[in-house]
């Protein structure tokens, strides 16, 4: 190799491995922040839901947070899934040339807004809207157990289902923008192929692309829910944190996420609830990496035909 | 019950033009393709035989741009009349790709029946359809005992015999083919002759190819095909296999067919 070669050999493997170091050096310093909680608190610190700080005792459990998170990312990737998944198909199949770069531009731009803008225009605009159609749900489908409240129909804000739709509207452009790229790679040889056999666009859709590009886009969505998992401050300002655990009744003003847990307790917490918060921290950093992982093994799994 | 009863028909063009955008193609084709013929449409690149065969079943219509004069008439009736469903058209005239294109995540199985699933049509007897479907596109034998293998597991020409099988299934009327065997090695190319021959005894074959010998080899009739700097394709010759390539009329169609330009 050449000098030249070899500093520039250099400079991009000191890239790479510096990602690497930087997610060791993080996982290290969370472990040891939180290394006092988890000793103290035991595994029901994952389960349990506790949280109580007083002069005697310090129970710190984060169990209706953890679910809480789980349960809103999950309503968060129903609700940004198809919506996704049709916007790439406008872009990608139906829309020409200047308007598809403009519908790409705008979902990319939805994802640039900082999320603080997101939470504050998801309380002051989007929540009064929302709770209209929480009512409705209410109303008409209350029987489901997932629509049902304790409460009756009046104000179902701060609810994991607005929060839901908060984290739809966050990882729409990042589920899109992975499905767009898959879409403009499908082979347009294909398309042809089943509309010659008498297929609509509907059923060249349904059996021929969705099919082939399903496991990229699971890809996608995984990668959104890892996203969704992390949400913090728009959550924060959309969802009633509440350590009374919401299983399912998502129209509830109650519910958790750890991400805003963390940020809601972080400015007063005394010094042993400071390191469960970093406890809990480590957990939403496990479980990111487990979905990642999870999202890895299905992408490569769902497309056995590409060797 | 879809048993399959092949009717050949006949498939008229009449004053067929085609543009793109504000460039014309296409200009004033007549054809008439009779049913149980094969009949071959040659001509250098671009001369506008591609975009002709796909006229024949509307997919020129995918090109966003496309814009046609004049009629096709499938058994005399318009199939571009606005009572008519391009989907229905389709399913009446299959068409085979250049390059073979069998749909990746489906078996062998489901490729030869994946039109029953993307047309919404029923069949009883799908077993049946399926093995006369491969027996008609002379890879039964081939194929009986891994139907549900993948259809990226066989080779090239495997893969566009299973594409013409595909189109069989939804027993067409016309079968109209693109450059078929280009992709394809020698081999499996004798092999996909073999086959058009036989199917042209239940059914309306045309055919574009690059390949002279191929024309002479498989069809019936032959119309050559030439367009030049702003002058639109059109037929310039059109005639039996035979003559087109034993007696041509036009000068241009005898410099192409014995090899001087193209």
């Amino acid at each position: 190799m050449s000098r030249g070669d070899r500093l520039f050999f250099g400079i991009t493997s000191s890239a790479a491995y510096f990602a690497f170091i930087l997610v060791g050096l993080i996982l290290v310093f969370l472990i040891a922040q939180a290394w006092p909680a988890i000793q103290e608190q035991g595994f029901a610190f994952v389960y349990g839901d506790k949280w109580e700080v007083t002069e005697e005792k310090t129970i710190l459990q984060i169990g209706p947070m953890l679910y809480g998170s789980i349960l809103i990312a999950l309503l968060g990737v129903l609700i940004a899934t198809p919506m996704a998944i049709a916007t790439a198909y406008m872009i990608v199949f139906i829309l020409k040339g200047g308007w598809a770069k403009l519908a790409t531009n705008l979902i990319d731009l939805l994802a640039a807004l900082p999320s603080v803008i997101i939470g504050l225009w998801g309380v002051l605009v989007f929540t009064p809207i929302a709770q209209g159609w929480a009512e409705f749900l209410h109303q008409y489908l209350g029987w489901i157990p997932l629509f049902a409240t304790d409460k009756g129909t009046t104000s179902l804000n701060s609810s994991p289902f607005i929060a839901g739709w908060i984290v739809a509207v966050m990882i729409v452009p990042i589920i899109t923008s992975v499905t767009r790229e898959i879409f403009s790679q499908f082979d347009r040889e294909l398309v042809n192929g089943a509309l010659a056999l008498g297929a609509t666009r509907w059923t060249v859709f349904r059996r021929v692309i969705l099919p082939t590009t399903s496991g990229g886009i699971t890809g996608g969505v995984l990668l959104g829910l890892g996203r969704a998992i992390g949400e913090t401050v728009a959550i924060y300002y959309v969802l009633q944190l509440s350590m009374n655990i919401n299983l399912f009744q998502i129209l509830e003003p109650r519910g958790g996420a750890i991400a805003s847990w963390i940020l809601s307790r972080f400015g007063e917490a005394t010094d042993k609830e400071f390191h469960g918060l970093m406890a809990a921290g480590l957990v939403i950093f496990i479980t990111t990496l487990i979905i990642n992982l999870i999202a890895n093994v299905i992408v490569n799994k769902a497309q056995p035909w590409r060797k | 019950m879809m048993t399959i009863t092949p009717v050949a028909a006949e498939l008229q063009a009449q004053d067929v033009s085609v543009w793109f955008g504000e460039r014309q193609v296409l200009k004033d084709v007549n054809l008439t393709f009779r049913a149980n013929r094969v009949t071959a449409l040659i001509g250098p690149s671009g001369c506008g035989k591609s975009t002709f065969i796909r006229t024949l079943n509307r997919m020129h219509e995918l090109i966003p741009s496309a814009g046609l004069a004049g009629a096709i008439l499938l058994d005399g009736k318009d199939i571009y009349d606005p009572s008519v469903n391009p989907v229905d058209v389709r399913m009446e005239i299959g068409m085979v790709f250049q390059k073979p294109n069998p749909f990746p995540t489906m078996s062998i199985q489901n490729n030869v029946l994946s039109g029953l699933k993307l047309s919404g049509l029923h069949s009883d007897n799908k077993e049946e359809l399926l093995e006369t479907s491969l027996k008609r596109a002379s890879m039964w034998n081939e194929v009986k005992d891994r139907l549900d293998e993948p259809a990226t597991s066989l080779s090239g020409g495997q893969q566009q015999r299973l594409c013409i099988a595909r189109s069989l299934a939804m027993n067409p009327k016309v079968l109209l083919m693109d450059e078929p065997c280009s992709a394809l090695d020698p081999g499996s190319t004798r092999r996909i002759e073999a086959t058009i021959e036989e199917l042209s005894e239940s059914m309306t074959i045309v055919i574009v190819t690059h390949n002279m010998q191929q024309a002479q080899r498989v069809s019936h009739e032959t119309a050559f095909f030439l367009a030049d700097d702003n002058v639109p394709g059109g037929v310039v010759e059109f005639g039996s296999t035979e003559q087109v390539f034993g007696q041509p009329i036009d000068p241009r169609t005898n410099d192409y067919v014995n090899g001087h330009f193209g």
